[in-house]
């Protein structure tokens, strides 16, 4: 008779193996990284600079710099652009993150030198039309309005300058006003100071053909272009919001969106893997303590969760969920209450095994492929970190004792460092 | 192409199995064929909470997601109108575990009185924040009565209202599940680094003692062909006018699909496309626009949708969109213009065949659809679309009389 009451024997991870990126150089010195995995004929080119909004001198201009790339350069308009990318099914993605902007290029290989040509072309002479500048911004304005109804976004606007204060640049929230004052030549400007090959590297992957380097070299490597610099930002400290709760009123919504948090520190800092593991245990899955509480005890919310966030000159902690407003104040109240618990109690050996193998498990999904493995160069490249951060990872997930987790809670959790806000009704 | 095997197990439970040993994980996805359309016109939104139950444990297990993530494991589930599909990935050496568990709640479920009342609330907050507490949250639970009079597509996933969902009983759960929830009427698809005797072995232990039930008998009501016009204008506090305009199309099992797909592609996707260029680009009559296929299994819809651009008239932004329709009517699309959609789309493909989960979802998906293997000619049916194609059905689809138009007005300020 099958005992379907007992769970089958199963393993847990011991270890991991990550093919690790292979690190060259251009002809003009551009670095590339490339990671040759995968079955299918594909590649993914990553051109990566120091342009993310951490370096704008005013709102919007990070986003509009990098969106507007693609529409119009000294020798093609917007449409060929564009009728040319997609003619070969390629893929042009623009993004813009805090610290760095990228654009990437996905191909087919048979079709990586007809596209590539195109990507030569916007990154050394884009022209930003004026005609596709308005444009753009008067959508990207009606999206902002779009999105100023929707509390969730509210909320993650106003909770960064919270954390890091609003005249840090991570902190700055852009307001209706700002697409008032960007004009066609501070995009122009942003443009020649950052996107330039001093300040540019490539990150490649997938099945990659065997003269990638040299077709590379041919666009990207024969000599410097643009304008050589390398963009230095002091922006000072972030500074938290003095005052602790924080409220927005909505009187037309339904739900609430809650952010509980508190400026933090980002992978580099000795105590960041043992916070992650206390983080998960609290939100950062969906077994976590505010979901097993919040959403799967009292029905409140349809999703809650916590996590860190970390950029390159800082990092914060976060938990973020929307409820029915009606639940606000008592959400709020279990929130303090799992926190508390983590400070005061020890966390059951059982639960920290769940937590430490759900971490590994996720960690094996998260090389799974050349695109996530590229993924993970990044995430220990951008902060300057080598492949050795993995291992000690590793060996802190397995080894963290309850007694040191309930230590970093009281560290890092103490209520009165914590920034509440809402945004909604409560 | 990708490569499978397929079996039966007595109890008429469909397997399929594909290996790629590129991954370290292995993924079961589990296909119940059963969606919203399944339900009683009083009882909407029925399938969607049923899946949230599906968690709520099984008759020998009490927690479904403790001993997944126990072994590192990680899943997630979807509700469409057409169906109801579970998957998960587990390291590979640990794909025993997954068996247990999916087999354990295809079994029976536990139905707690509890999860019952705590997913009741957990789906009406999912309710409020994605249709109710969003700008244009609510369009497709106006636009669905409008377009559909007799075919259940005519309400959404999450229901038609929330007291539907607070009415749900204990009741309703158990028949639900006796109906629908059984081997006969599900698919399941074994991927990632798995070998296929394995999988069989694994198969007979866990899923065979599962007894057989009876398929449930799907007699659904056909649309009747709409033969006027229709529209609905409604006023919400929203910053931009919108525009939907739905067009009853063939179903997924048709061969015309993948010709109406990429019409869609011709008049919307990437920045190259018709609507782009013409109506955001060149006319700037709108912000953003959209053409698309619902992908329905049974007669779907072909959409247009736009938010209009302030200082536009609704009636200019509409004609905008009915130019650019007449000229695909009225004009064969060049072969050049053809072929980047098909370029496109093969791209695409090739690029969702890098991830294992995904490929074991539309294994799934294509076994439904009549054989597991039209995920490998999807390739050649898009090439095979032909310029003449696309004006047919541009003629036969894009009709004034097979349009119902929603006109989603930004209230005035004052």
């Amino acid at each position: 008779m099958l005992d379907r009451i007992q769970a089958p024997e199963f393993k847990t991870i011991d270890k991991i193996v990550i093919p690790h990126a292979v690190a060259g150089k251009l002809d003009n010195g551009i670095p590339v990284y490339t990671i040759d995995a995968g079955s299918q004929e594909l590649t993914k080119i990553e051109f990566i600079f120091n342009a993310g909004m951490y370096y704008q001198d005013m709102p919007l201009l990070a986003s509009a710099a990098n969106n507007l790339l693609e529409t119009g350069t000294s020798k093609y308009t917007a449409d060929e652009l564009s009728d040319n990318i997609d003619f070969y099914g390629s893929f042009f993605e623009c993004n813009v993150g805090q610290d760095f902007s990228s654009i990437v290029l996905y191909s087919l290989n048979k079709y990586l030198e007809s596209t590539i040509v195109y990507v030569e072309d916007i990154l050394k002479n884009a022209t930003f039309p004026q005609n596709e500048f308005d444009i753009y911004l008067s959508n990207k304005r009606q999206k902002f309005l779009v999105n100023t109804q929707k509390v969730n976004v509210l909320a993650r606007r106003k909770y960064g300058e919270l954390i890091f204060g609003e005249k840090h640049p991570y902190g700055i929230d852009v307001k209706l006003e700002d697409y008032d004052k960007i004009k066609q030549e501070h995009i122009v400007e942003f443009y020649k100071k950052k996107y330039n090959s001093a300040n540019c590297s490539i990150v490649a992957s997938g099945k990659l053909a065997p003269n990638l380097i040299s077709v590379l070299n041919q666009h990207f490597g024969k000599e410097a272009w643009g304008i050589a610099n390398k963009p230095v930002v002091d922006a000072g400290p972030a500074m938290q919001n003095k005052q602790q709760k924080h409220f927005i009123e909505k009187a037309d919504a339904i739900q609430s969106a809650i952010r509980v948090g508190r400026l933090l520190f980002n992978k580099k800092h000795e105590d960041y893997f043992k916070f992650q593991v206390l983080n998960s245990v609290l939100g950062g899955y969906f077994g976590s303590r505010l979901m097993a509480n919040i959403r799967e005890d009292k029905g409140y919310t349809y999703g809650i969760g916590s996590g860190l966030s970390s950029l390159t000159n800082a990092g914060y902690f976060y938990i973020s969920t929307e409820v029915g407003s009606d639940v606000t104040t008592n959400t709020l109240e279990e929130i303090y209450k799992e926190i508390k618990i983590l400070r005061e109690d020890l966390i059951p050996e059982q639960e920290l095994e769940v937590v430490r193998n759900y971490i590994l498990g996720q960690f094996l999904r998260s090389v799974d492929g050349p695109f996530a493995l590229a993924d993970k160069f990044k995430a220990v490249w951008e902060f300057g970190l080598d492949y050795n951060y993995f291992d000690r990872y590793f060996d802190a997930v397995k080894h963290v004792t309850p007694a040191e987790l309930r230590e970093v809670a009281n560290k890092y959790w103490q209520e009165k460092d914590l920034i509440e806000l809402v945004v909604g009704k409560k | 192409m990708i490569h499978f095997d397929k079996f039966k197990l007595a109890n008429n439970l469909t397997v399929i199995v594909h290996q790629d040993k590129s991954t370290p994980m292995a993924c079961v996805n589990i296909l119940y064929n059963v969606g919203a359309r399944d339900e009683d016109e009083n009882k909407t939104g029925f399938a969607h909470l049923f899946e949230h139950l599906m968690f709520g444990g099984s008759i020998n297990i009490p927690n479904y997601d403790e001993p997944l993530q126990l072994v590192g494991g990680e899943n997630n589930a979807f509700t469409t109108n057409d169906i109801t599909n579970y998957y998960c990935t587990v390291p590979s050496e640990n794909l025993e575990t997954a068996f247990w568990l999916e087999s354990d709640r295809m079994l029976s479920l536990a139905f707690s009185d509890k999860s019952l009342e705590v997913q009741r609330s957990v789906v009406i907050e999912e309710f409020k924040q994605r249709y109710l507490n969003q700008p244009y949250g609510d369009v497709w639970l106006l636009l669905r009565p409008l377009v559909y009079k007799v075919h259940p597509y005519k309400w959404a996933t999450i229901g038609k209202e929330i007291s539907h969902i607070e009415n749900a009983t204990m009741d309703d759960v158990k028949a639900f599940f006796k109906k629908h929830y059984n081997p006969g009427n599900a698919i399941m698809v074994v991927a990632g680094d798995v070998e296929l005797q394995q999988v069989k072995q694994l198969s007979e232990k866990w899923f065979a003692p599962i007894p057989e039930a009876i398929k449930p008998e799907r007699k659904l009501p056909a649309e009747p062909k709409q033969t006027e016009a229709r529209s609905l204008t409604v006023e919400r506090d929203v910053p931009a006018s919108s525009i939907y305009k739905a067009f009853h199309m063939c179903s997924r099992y048709d061969k015309e699909y993948h010709t109406v797909d990429l019409m869609s592609d011709i008049l919307s996707r990437g920045n190259s496309s018709r609507l782009y260029k013409s109506l955001i680009k060149e006319k700037q009559l709108f912000s953003d626009i959209n053409a698309y296929v619902m992908g329905d299994f049974d007669k779907g819809l072909f959409v247009i949708s736009g938010k209009v651009n302030e200082g536009v008239s609704i009636a200019d932004a509409e004609k905008g969109i009915e130019e650019e329709v007449s000229r695909l009517q009225n004009q064969l699309v060049p072969e050049k213009e053809l072929q980047k959609c098909k370029n496109k789309t093969e791209s695409s493909l090739t690029f969702s065949e890098t991830d294992v989960l995904n490929k074991a979802t539309n294994l799934a998906i294509s076994e439904l659809l009549g054989d597991a293997n039209l995920i490998n000619e999807e390739v050649e049916n898009y090439q095979a679309v032909t310029v003449e194609g696309i004006q047919q059905q541009a003629r036969i689809i894009l009709d004034k009389n097979n349009c119902s138009t929603l006109y989603y007005m930004a209230k005035e300020k004052n």
